[in-house]
């Protein structure tokens, strides 16, 4: 299908976008990589009556090294990550994460800020971003704010951000070199959007432990109580049975066989810390 | 409304009008008639629109063309004489790569970028690269026993020019 007509505006700075996304009745949607909006709009699922194109803003591309944090621009793709053409300090999680999403031809195109401003439960950056406990740094008519991650999604397809906004950037804080990761995830095909996934971040130096759990009915689920027994040393069956009773109470509606694909898939993330 | 853009398409200069909706794959088949890149889905799950944008593999239904300012654009007509695309195709053509040949454009250009990134592959690497490129007449074997041959006639090829040199 093609899309409905809709105008279209090169903002040329972030003050430029912002004056433009304000829509007042019409409906004005800024566009970044378009992996995902341009789909929608060829479909007709997401109606625009004009697209915002972020693009050449250059100061959405850049990342800068701090000394505590990486701040990543909005508009820095999959593939950069997947390719290390930015910097690193998660031990190797984001640029595999990044390698991991969809196929080569949508990670040359397709922008962490893009994903996360979208926030499909499903989308791989979500869960990685409130697992490494990022911020999100916003850009709006009202000024600059920072927001924590795991604040930042509201439930599916929904987040903090407000009309006229835009997301700048996405700080991630170092993270120790004694930490290691494990990344599991479920999906019917290679490069399909994941049926469940976890993220889980352990070091037995410092004795932390953070176990998230991705493509759930909405925002990625921290487990609190399984992470602390994790940090105290739980394992095998003992964990499970902790990771699969803290989802089955979480307040979400999973379904028996959902709930056991979650838990799964976080004691195999947990597993694959291990291996690293 | 539409919009004048400029952009490089196989190396020689474009200018054309193009109304915000235009994709990229609708001005290369309908205004340039430039037929190799084929149209699937139009949602960006099939991969056969997929071209080189600055060098880098996309999906030409999901690009709008007014976005493209300025762009280096390279279609399969524009690799006609790239040494690793001529491998390519005749790698296709030894190993049964094709039936209807709906997906060959895409699956060149995803296996063109695949072994320019990567020279040496398992088969299970290839299997995840062309995951995005969906063939549904020849199970893929041959395909990536095309991509395999071609990735070995490559690397044999880069290595006797370095030895020559």
């Amino acid at each position: 299908m093609k899309p409905a007509p809709f105008t279209y505006h090169r903002a040329s700075s972030i003050d430029d976008a912002i004056a433009h996304l304000k829509g007042g009745d019409t409906i004005v949607r800024p566009l970044a990589g378009g992996q995902s909006l341009v789909p929608m709009l060829n479909l007709r699922l997401a109606p625009a009556d004009k697209l915002v194109d972020l693009t050449r803003i250059d100061a959405l591309r850049r990342s800068e090294e701090r000394p505590d944090c990486i701040r990543y621009g909005a508009l820095v793709t999959h593939a950069a990550f997947e390719d290390r053409l930015v910097p690193d300090a998660s031990n190797g999680l984001m640029p595999f994460v990044g390698s991991q999403i969809a196929y080569r031809a949508i990670r040359t195109r397709g922008t962490i800020g893009g994903a996360l401003a979208l926030a499909d439960p499903a989308a791989d950056w979500l869960t990685t971003i409130v697992a490494l406990e990022a911020e999100i740094a916003l850009v709006g008519p009202n000024g600059r704010r920072a927001i924590a991650g795991t604040d930042f999604v509201l439930g599916p397809y929904m987040t903090a951000i407000e009309d006229a906004e835009l997301i700048e950037a996405i700080a991630v804080p170092r993270r120790p070199a004694s930490e290691r990761w494990g990344h599991y995830k479920v999906a019917r095909k290679t490069g399909e959007y994941a049926e469940s996934m976890a993220i889980a971040l352990i070091d037995k130096t410092c004795g932390t432990a953070r176990l998230v759990v991705g493509a759930t009915d909405g925002a990625p689920l921290v487990l609190e109580k399984s992470s602390h027994d994790i940090a105290a040393g739980s394992g095998g069956e003992a964990l499970a049975t902790t990771i699969r009773r803290e989802l089955a109470d979480s307040g979400r509606d999973f379904s028996p066989e959902k709930l056991l694909l979650h838990c799964t898939t976080a004691v195999r993330a947990v597993a694959n810390s291990e291996k690293r | 409304m539409k919009i004048s853009i400029s952009a490089t398409i196989n190396g020689k200069p474009v200018h054309v009008s193009v109304e915000p909706r235009t994709s990229l794959a609708d001005l290369l088949r309908e205004e340039l008639r430039l037929t190799a890149t084929h149209l699937g889905c139009e949602q960006g799950v099939c991969g056969a629109c997929t071209v080189l944008i600055d060098g880098q593999p996309a999906r030409a239904c999901i690009a709008l063309a007014v976005g493209l300012e300025g762009a280096d654009i390279r279609t399969l007509e524009g690799l006609d004489q790239d040494p690793l695309m001529l491998t390519l195709k005749a790698a296709f053509h030894d190993k049964h790569g094709l039936q209807c040949g709906f997906c060959t454009p895409g699956m060149l250009i995803s296996a063109w970028d695949l072994l320019r990134r990567k020279p040496r592959l398992s088969t299970e690497e290839i299997r995840v690269a062309i995951s995005g490129n969906l063939c549904r007449c020849t199970g893929y074997q041959g395909i990536v026993r095309s991509i395999q041959s071609a990735a070995e006639k490559y690397a044999g090829k880069a290595e006797l020019a370095r030895e020559q040199a």
